[in-house]
């Protein structure tokens, strides 16, 4: 039997955006945590601005365990999976809230009904005959209070659009209702956001600041945003960036009841006779250890969630842990974020320094916010302009087909151009469909001999529709602002492995179609949390964290009040 | 190593002048790099007797890189990004020495491919003009590259647009990149495309003097923050540049 540590009350597998928002209300509550962490510690002093480690080299996502386990995907069972690029996670204390964007936006409250709304508006035949899209168990509002606890526990920056269904001059006046008002307003301006914002005024739309978990002044004991332009894939030297890192991981540390162990290569996750969760198996070092608990939160990564499930086989469980149901990895689907419109401009747009949270959105032609009577699809896209630009990334921008990419025209044209480009990015209604999926590859291993997850999914008509649609949209916006030339990329084919990743474990009344229930425990194993977008049944039209990490909230806050229940 | 003014020098840290202890050495170091028509002992030789005041008259020690190959890659490189305009190009970025430096870690995956088409690159060239590669006048390698991204170069199949291309971002990452690694020597490449160089932060009056901002003129590692040394220099105990703006 492998080294057995103590008895904790609550195991939490992995310390990122969403188990290191929820060791905090664990120890609030009162019980003793050990979180167990692929990765290490990072500090302030290890985000240097430099795009060639964090950009190029893929530092510090690119370290051992993720790096051995990226997926394999393909877009239908006619294609044998590949296995290529990187790893959309990483290990390290704080995840991928170390070096992410840090959009924190809530979803709109369609995304919740997308079923029950579609119809009611349009008709149950606007619902694609291929989804397996259900409403969410939860409401909008059931979620707003605690979007509202993380915002203020991270510290989110932003401008509110609607406050008690009071609406806001500067913020989304599509968003859900709000309690209150975000902690800290959103980030400056600059003269591109200008430009955009005007330009889109005067085409009749709504133009705003977007929310990020960036601090835009003191908050707490960090500072605000210094802008110096490394945001993108890197951490943050000044910890301005709300990462769990130096946010609610060191407020539950305060707590004495939380232990933090690092380079902990979780391997399954442990059950007894009676189907319940006793602990969780890791490898640290070349010692295999187990942590004993009376129960697991499984908060690694909508890939990893699904394959440690898969991985944990039992005498209960021979298809994996939770998975008598045959659920683990259905309903998966990957946000269509690409399919971008480029633009040229003749002048310069002062985009060095600029963040990608540093934006301006559209929120018209997203989610239900326009009449789809006389559309053939269903859901949208949020239009999204930002301020990030690096010289390397700047000086491979596209040529516009306008001269050679290299020699002397070429260098001439970068000279001028470099900072008179901008590309948008479009996040789009994804649903999921019959398919789509994710399971163990029959062939492709970690180092250790384990399968790495494959990805069996492609975009459907559904997707391709926004993604011509808000195309169109976003041209509009960019020729109203005075751009010249325009690109725009292909619509969109297989999913592939991507940062936004949703399903596997998808949170449902339904245990026939759904693995977790309402509060995200598992259907089969009662004492078995899952926090992360793996919960989530639909994409809305906007960056996850948010909503995975108030969902991570409210699973824990559940525990916690219903622990005899959940535990004995 | 002080820099100064003599006008056999260009200014940089690389070129500087050198005593004669330094040149002792630094043919140690790049006798692998000089041995190019010339025996050792004759280049060791001419060192020897060049007064100790002058200048280094080849670049220094490459990694992993072969002479010939540096050679033959600092031509390709300089027709990516020329300096026939008399500006600085990839040359005078050191693109090459980027290259060198990341075939023998993070690129390291790429050495094969280098090898084998540097090597493909100067018999192609000896064919059609009886030199290596960079001794070809600049139209006629402009010629080759020209046919090697429209993969039209027969009997050599090593010289195509995937050869071309990763030349290309190498290329591209070496002089844009931070210094650190070895390119952008002196900031020439983003002072090429306006980028005022990497600081800790940046005011709404600095975003909107965009390319007329002063350039930082530095590393990111030049910041004491970041030189990985808690004991470091007294600005990286008290925040140092990360606090600075």
């Amino acid at each position: 039997m492998a080294n057995e540590n103590a008895r904790t009350d609550v195991v939490v597998i992995g310390l990122g955006a969403v188990g290191g928002v929820a060791v905090l209300p664990l120890v609030n509550a009162g019980l003793n945590v050990i979180g167990l962490e692929a990765g290490g510690w990072m500090t302030t002093r290890d985000f240097a601005p430099d795009e060639v480690r964090n950009n190029l080299r893929d530092w510090p996502q690119a370290v051992p365990k993720a790096k051995s386990e990226i997926p394999t995907s393909r877009a239908n069972i006619n294609f044998e999976a590949v296995q290529g690029g990187g790893h959309p996670m990483m290990n390290g204390v704080g995840g991928t809230t170390l070096h992410y964007w840090a959009q924190s936006w809530r979803l709109n409250p369609w995304d919740f009904k997308t079923v029950s709304e579609t119809t009611r508006r349009y008709g149950a035949h606007r619902i694609p005959l291929d989804s397996t899209v259900e409403d969410w168990p939860i409401s909008y509002e059931d979620l707003e209070p605690y979007y509202d606890t993380v915002e203020y526990a991270l510290g989110v920056s932003g401008n509110a659009g609607n406050i008690n269904g009071t609406l806001q001059p500067n913020g989304n006046r599509f968003e859900g209702a709000r309690a209150r008002a975000y902690p800290m307003p959103g980030l400056r301006s600059s003269v591109f956001t200008d430009l955009m914002s005007d330009a889109a005024r005067q085409i009749g739309w709504h133009p705003f600041q977007g929310p990020a978990a960036i601090n835009t002044e003191v908050y707490g004991d960090r500072p605000g945003c210094l802008y110096h332009g490394f945001c993108d894939r890197g951490g943050c030297h000044v910890a301005a960036k709300s990462s769990t890192a130096v946010t609610t991981i060191p407020e539950a540390l305060k707590s004495g009841r939380l232990k933090v162990i690092t380079h902990a290569r979780v391997l399954r996750i442990v059950n007894d006779a009676n189907g319940r969760a006793t602990g969780v198996e890791y490898l640290m070092g070349n010692q295999v250890m187990f942590q004993p608990a009376d129960a697991v939160l499984l908060a690694s990564h909508t890939y990893e969630n699904t394959r440690l499930l898969l991985l944990s086989k039992s005498r209960q469980f021979p298809n994996g842990l939770a998975n008598n149901s045959r659920q683990v990895g259905e309903h998966y689907l990957s946000h269509h974020q690409g399919a971008p419109v480029t633009a040229l401009f003749p002048r310069n747009l002062h985009n060095w320094y600029g963040l990608p949270a540093q934006g301006v959105a559209i929120d018209e032609w997203a989610d239900d916010n326009f009449d789809h009577s006389d559309l053939d699809f269903i859901g949208g896209g949020n239009l999204w302009v930002h301020t990030d630009r690096k010289p390397i990334s700047a000086a491979k921008m596209s040529t516009f087909d306008q001269v050679p990419n290299w020699g002397a025209q070429w260098k001439a044209f970068i000279s001028e151009n470099a900072d008179r480009t901008n590309s948008s990015y479009i996040q789009k209604t994804t649903l999921p469909y019959r398919g789509n999926r994710l399971d163990l590859d029959p062939l492709i291993k970690d180092k250790l001999g384990f399968p790495v997850i494959r990805i069996t999914g492609e975009y459907r008509e559904n997707e391709l529709r926004i993604a011509a649609f808000t195309q169109d949209r976003m041209e509009e916006w960019y020729r109203a602002a005075g751009a010249t030339r325009i690109i725009r990329a292909g619509l969109g084919g297989a999913m592939g492995a991507s940062t936004h990743a949703y399903g596997g474990t998808r949170m449902g009344d339904n245990p026939q179609t759904n693995v977790t229930n309402r509060f995200g425990f598992a259907h089969e194993v009662k004492n078995l949390g899952v926090l992360g977008a793996s919960v989530m049944g639909t994409s809305g039209a906007r960056n996850p964290t948010l909503t995975a990490q108030a969902l991570a909230w409210r699973t824990t806050e559940y525990l916690a009040q219903n622990w005899d229940a959940i535990t004995r | 190593m002080n820099k100064n003014n003599n006008d056999a020098c260009t200014v940089t840290t690389q070129e500087t002048s050198l005593s004669r202890r330094d040149l002792l050495k630094g043919v140690g170091l790049t006798g692998a790099a000089l041995i190019t028509g010339a025996s050792s002992s004759a280049i060791a030789q001419s060192s020897l007797q060049q007064p100790a005041r002058a200048r280094i008259p080849v670049t220094e020690a490459f990694e992993t890189l072969t002479a010939a190959e540096s050679a033959a890659l600092d031509a390709f490189t300089s027709r990516i990004l020329p300096s026939d305009d008399g500006t600085p190009g990839a040359h005078e970025a050191r693109a090459v020495h980027y290259i060198d430096r990341g075939l023998t870690g993070a690129m390291a995956a790429s050495r094969e491919l280098y090898a084998t088409g540097l090597a493909a690159l100067d018999a192609h060239a000896m064919e059609v003009g009886s030199t290596p590669f960079h001794l070809l006048p600049t139209s006629a390698q402009d010629d080759i590259i020209d046919a090697m991204t429209r993969n039209a170069i027969p009997g050599f199949a090593m010289l195509n647009s995937g050869f071309f291309n990763t030349v290309r971002t190498h290329t591209i990452d070496g002089t844009f990149s931070d210094p650190y690694y070895g390119g952008n020597r002196d900031f020439v490449g983003w002072d090429m495309i306006g980028y005022p160089g990497v600081r800790a932060g940046s005011s709404q009056e600095d975003v909107r003097q965009g390319r007329a901002l002063a350039p930082s003129r530095q590393s990111a590692y030049d910041m004491p923050t970041y030189t990985k040394n808690p004991a470091g220099p007294a600005s990286a105990r008290s925040g140092g540049a990360a606090h600075g703006q």
